[in-house]
């Protein structure tokens, strides 16, 4: 029982006071009492019985062993009656320790059945939100342009719904020129959190246009690469055997915390010739973007942007052959909107 | 005795409703003055706030509040935010009927509940539903009764859903038997807390989704520019690189603040400015309860000394400071005396800097003094996340490979003796990539989870180990490399400001260890979580994924906290008390709240002399509905 005391004096004998209250009030459980009664509604009364006599004890250097209470605290209560304190002490310690340390100051109440009925738990679990079903919607870009193949609109816009683990997650992009739909995809796809920045997304991918439907089975990746960019990657095989892949990279770079510029690069790769698609094999198209947006809320940003696209290999040829440019640039202007 | 305003028959509340009215000076909530002592009137509404005795009746209800210039549906008590100041005697047996009266379809659910928080009670009693109790559901009253066995300042909050951050929390002081060993002349409580216009389950959606939402302050390209200027660009790419890498923003501070809360005292704004009372000569006895959801507040009161007499409603040695931090759920007594001005100005800032919240402690009604201007917001270092040791010298962190794994994880293992890791429960090493490096050991054999690190050396400086259950959790998106106690740390923003700011070293309970065993085992718990998942729980788990903690009732553990994060968490264990220890392992202060700093490893002694289930939990509301919570299990 070592004790370290303490430099206001009175303080330590107000303390002590209760040290020695505490055990008294203990002792008094030797004595035969109703079993349900509350141990410590007798505190008052035993507090203000010791309280007299030991306020007048000066603290010494070594008050505690000095201390006739105290020492009725700390070995009288064992000796008697050994068995419930000691037992449970020597149960969760596992090893044998001097009795001074061993024995609590203050005793560890003698449970009653009363307590046991407290301790009851109640038949319904805790009601809890940690794997709470959310949901996110995000028009990444949503934005008109005018470009040498006229005028038009582009979207690109993904959702999850689900836990922090589990996720749906719907992706679409698509191309509106002219007031005709050019290209339009969606996905549907369950992801996962494999790891500390990264979700692997496993589904399905119908095409829309250009030319006639197609179906494609999908997975990929999507997380943060180091430095904070955002990385998506996505390989597809179709329902004829063919094949693709897509892969976009963003970055945020401030300018003020609510001017934001957005480089982006999106590379799309394809395992054959599509000549009815007018894409060919290989690296087909690359776009790289910057946009610049202003956070007016952070769920409604406005933005203008400059776009270059690029074509390569067999799609630049048929570009060509159909008269369009094989690379082009175009302005945009639209909005970031996520809820 | 009991209960004078509001009477027996509390369901008859929704009629008499007040509208909590924040804009308005005063505020209805405004004035908890306690003890009216002779030649004292104070003309305070707070008065009819105050309800003393040992027979309570608190009706939960919904009520209209408006402290933004919107009204919004607040859940309150008797119709007060913060709900009545309750004020018992130690030894007495209090009897508090909590009626539910929350209408058919409430915003904020149809069951409820109130925790005393940092009373010690049966189990049954301690309102925490799922584990103490099946909660109150609408239209039924739960009867509590329990013995008072401590004295103090305290506070009850509810513990069901969002209902704390809608408004159910307020502030309970515990007359002592014995008098304070320290004097006063007045006494007030000074209730912390924040409010938002949000739906609460709206505003915890909002964190899923992005969690940086109310961060205006990520570092930008000017921000660059500047820091290269002063600290050249070299430092400063390495910097930016470092913080890239960890894929983290160093001006997370908090997650909400006052972008999206008004900060309260006492139940009014600002503009409000509650006001405390005072003759000059006098000592003012000032009740600080952090009774916010999720706000660390930094306090002061300029021209004024304020002396720490409690923390967490025990008494410590007196301390003299000029400002300290409080976090979520702690409390603090301070005793000030104030002369030679007629006003003096209670302040109150957020950890992260975006705001504030002050009252005013004058002469009479009606007085300000300056306000000051909110501190610089601070920005954390790696020192500051237990990446330690290595300060501002970022060129240390070079050799470090394959940050993927998380900072440090891949650091060198050739120093750590896993000899010394003999428990076959202990926390093993770091992410699994790196598991060739340990030769010899197997990892198979260490299992998940906390447990026993005796024997350990957990000096300043070593390696920190985790819990395999982080290994490559999708759930753990940092680890720290070598935490320290940080005791006498006054913490982030708060070093080196030209004021004595508190410490946890500081504080020192007037008592010696009150159980005064050794601890018989060491629970060793890592604080984790996702920012950008918005995703929190111990080791890596969430409350939902793991079984409860079962401590032997008497045994005597030592709990010891690591921070993977780069959060400030106060962690909270119901029913019994968090007994700090220093460095060396001593016992410094008695407390209910052990806050814990990014970077930080703190232990404390607790006592299991409570038997049943207890809910032990960050006490930052989104945090522990996140997953941040374990339930303690006290069994013969």
């Amino acid at each position: 029982m070592k004790t370290r005391f303490l430099s206001v004096a009175p303080l330590a004998a107000g303390w002590l006071l209760l040290f020695g209250a505490n055990a008294q009030e203990h002792s008094q459980h030797q004595m035969p009492m109703p079993a349900a009664q509350e141990h410590s509604q007798h505190q008052p009364k035993s507090r203000k019985k010791t309280a007299r006599p030991e306020a007048a004890v000066p603290p010494s250097k070594n008050a505690t062993p000095d201390h006739p209470a105290m020492d009725h605290a700390a070995l009288g209560h064992a000796m008697p009656e050994p068995a419930p304190a000691e037992a449970i002490d020597h149960a969760a310690m596992g090893h044998a320790m001097p009795p001074a340390a061993d024995q609590p100051i203050t005793p560890i109440p003698v449970l009653t059945d009363a307590d046991r009925a407290a301790a009851l738990p109640p038949p319904n679990a805790h009601p809890v939100h940690d794997n709470s079903i959310q949901s996110f919607v995000l028009f990444n870009r949503l934005e008109a342009f005018d470009a040498d193949a006229g005028t038009g609109l582009e979207w690109q816009a993904q959702a999850w719904f689900g836990t922090d683990i589990n996720k749906l997650w719907l992706r679409s992009e698509g191309e509106r020129v002219d007031g005709e739909i050019e290209a339009a995809d969606l996905e549907l796809m369950y992801g996962r959190s494999v790891s500390r920045w990264w979700d692997v997304v496993a589904g399905i991918r119908h095409d829309f246009k250009p030319g006639p439907s197609q179906d494609f089975a999908a997975l990929g990746v999507m997380g943060l690469a180091p430095y904070k960019f955002e990385v998506d990657a996505t390989a597809y095989i179709g329902s004829s055997g063919q094949t693709s892949a897509r892969i976009e990279a963003e970055y945020e770079t401030l300018l003020t915390n609510r001017l934001v510029l957005q480089p982006l690069l999106e590379l799309n790769l394809h395992g054959q010739d599509d000549e009815r698609r007018r894409i060919g094999s290989g690296l087909s198209r690359a776009e790289a973007g910057v946009r610049l947006r202003y956070e007016v809320t952070r769920q409604f940003a406005p933005y203008v942007g400059l776009v270059r696209e690029w074509t390569f290999g067999r799609t630049a040829d048929f570009r060509r052959e159909d008269d369009e440019a094989v690379n082009d640039t175009r302005i945009v202007v639209g909005a970031r909107i996520w809820f | 005795m009991s209960s004078d305003s509001f009477g027996r028959n509390g369901l008859s509340m929704p009629s008499r409703r007040r509208f909590v009215q924040g804009l308005a000076a005063g505020g209805a909530a405004a004035g908890l003055g306690l003890w009216p002592r002779a030649s004292w009137a104070l003309a305070s509404p707070g008065q009819a706030n105050v309800l003393s005795g040992t027979e309570f009746d608190l009706v939960i209800g919904e009520t209209p509040a408006n402290f933004t210039g919107r009204t919004r549906t607040a859940i309150a008590v008797n119709g007060s935010i913060p709900a009545p100041l309750l004020r018992w005697k130690e030894g007495t047996t209090v009897n508090l009927r909590v009626t539910n009266a929350l209408p058919a379809g409430s915003v904020h659910g149809h069951e409820a509940s109130i925790h005393w928080h940092g009373i010690l009670l049966p189990a049954n009693m301690d309102g925490v539903p799922g584990l103490s109790f099946g909660g109150i559901h609408r239209g039924e009253t739960y009867h509590y009764r329990f013995t008072v066995r401590q004295g103090g300042t305290y506070w009850y909050h509810s513990h069901s859903g969002y209902q704390e951050q809608a408004g159910l929390y307020g502030p309970l002081v515990i007359d002592p038997i014995e008098p304070a060993p320290f004097a006063y002349d007045r006494d007030y409580v000074v209730m912390l807390t924040d409010w938002t216009d949000m739906d609460p389950a709206a505003l915890f959606s909002r964190l899923k989704k992005m969690s940086g939402y109310d961060n205006h302050s990520r570092r930008t390209v000017g921000d660059f520019m500047r820091d290269a200027r002063n600290n050249g660009l070299a430092a400063t790419i390495d910097d930016r690189r470092m913080w890239g890498e960890m894929r983290m923003t160093p001006t997370d501070l908090s997650d909400i603040n006052a972008n999206t809360y008004t900060y309260l005292m006492n139940g009014t704004t600002s503009l409000g400015n509650w006001t405390g009372l005072f003759r000059t000569g006098e000592k003012v006895r000032l009740r600080f309860i952090n009774g916010s959801s999720m706000t660390h507040f930094d306090v002061r009161i300029p021209g004024l000394k304020m002396t720490v007499v409690a923390a967490d409603g025990q008494y410590v040695h007196p301390v003299t400071v000029d400002e300290f931090r409080i976090a979520t759920a702690e409390t603090f007594d301070v005793v000030v005396a104030p002369s030679g001005q007629d006003a003096f100005t209670i302040f109150a800032q957020d950890m992260g800097r975006t705001g504030h919240v002050s009252g005013t402690l004058a002469v009479r009604e009606g007085l300000r003094a300056p306000v000051p201007a909110v501190d610089p917001r601070p920005i954390l270092t790696m020192a500051d996340m237990g990446h330690g040791g290595m300060g501002h010298d970022m060129k240390g962190m070079k050799d470090m490979k394959g940050m993927e794994g998380g900072c440090g994880a891949a650091m060198g293992m050739a120093g750590m003796d896993h000899a010394q890791v003999t428990d076959a429960s202990a926390p093993s090493g770091h992410s699994g990539h790196d598991m060739s490096k340990m030769q010899g050991h197997d990892m198979a054999s260490m299992g998940s989870g906390s447990g026993s690190m005796a024997g350990m050396d957990h000096g300043a400086g070593g390696m920190q180990q985790h819990p395999a259950s982080e290994d490559g959790n999708p759930l753990v998106d940092m680890q720290t490399m070598a935490p320290v106690p940080k005791l006498d740390d006054p913490g982030i923003g708060l070093r080196d400001n030209g004021r004595k700011v508190l410490s946890y070293a500081m504080l020192k309970s007037t008592f010696d260890d009150p159980d005064g065993r050794d601890p018989g085992r060491d629970v060793e718990l890592h604080l984790t979580g996702h920012m950008e998942r918005f995703a929190w729980g111990f080791n890596g788990q969430k409350f939902s994924e793991v079984e409860p903690l079962r401590f032997n009732y008497g045994e005597r553990l030592r709990i010891v906290l690591v921070n993977d994060t780069m959060m400030t968490h106060p962690i909270h264990l119901h029913g019994m008390w968090s007994d700090l220890e220093d460095e060396q392992g001593n016992f410094l202060v008695r407390k209910h709240t052990i806050d814990m700093p990014p970077g930080s490893r703190r232990s404390y002694r607790v006592r299991a002399d409570a038997l049943g289930s207890w809910a032990y939990h960050c006490h930052l509301l989104f945090h522990m509905e996140a997953g941040m919570m374990r339930e303690v299990r006290v069994v013969e």
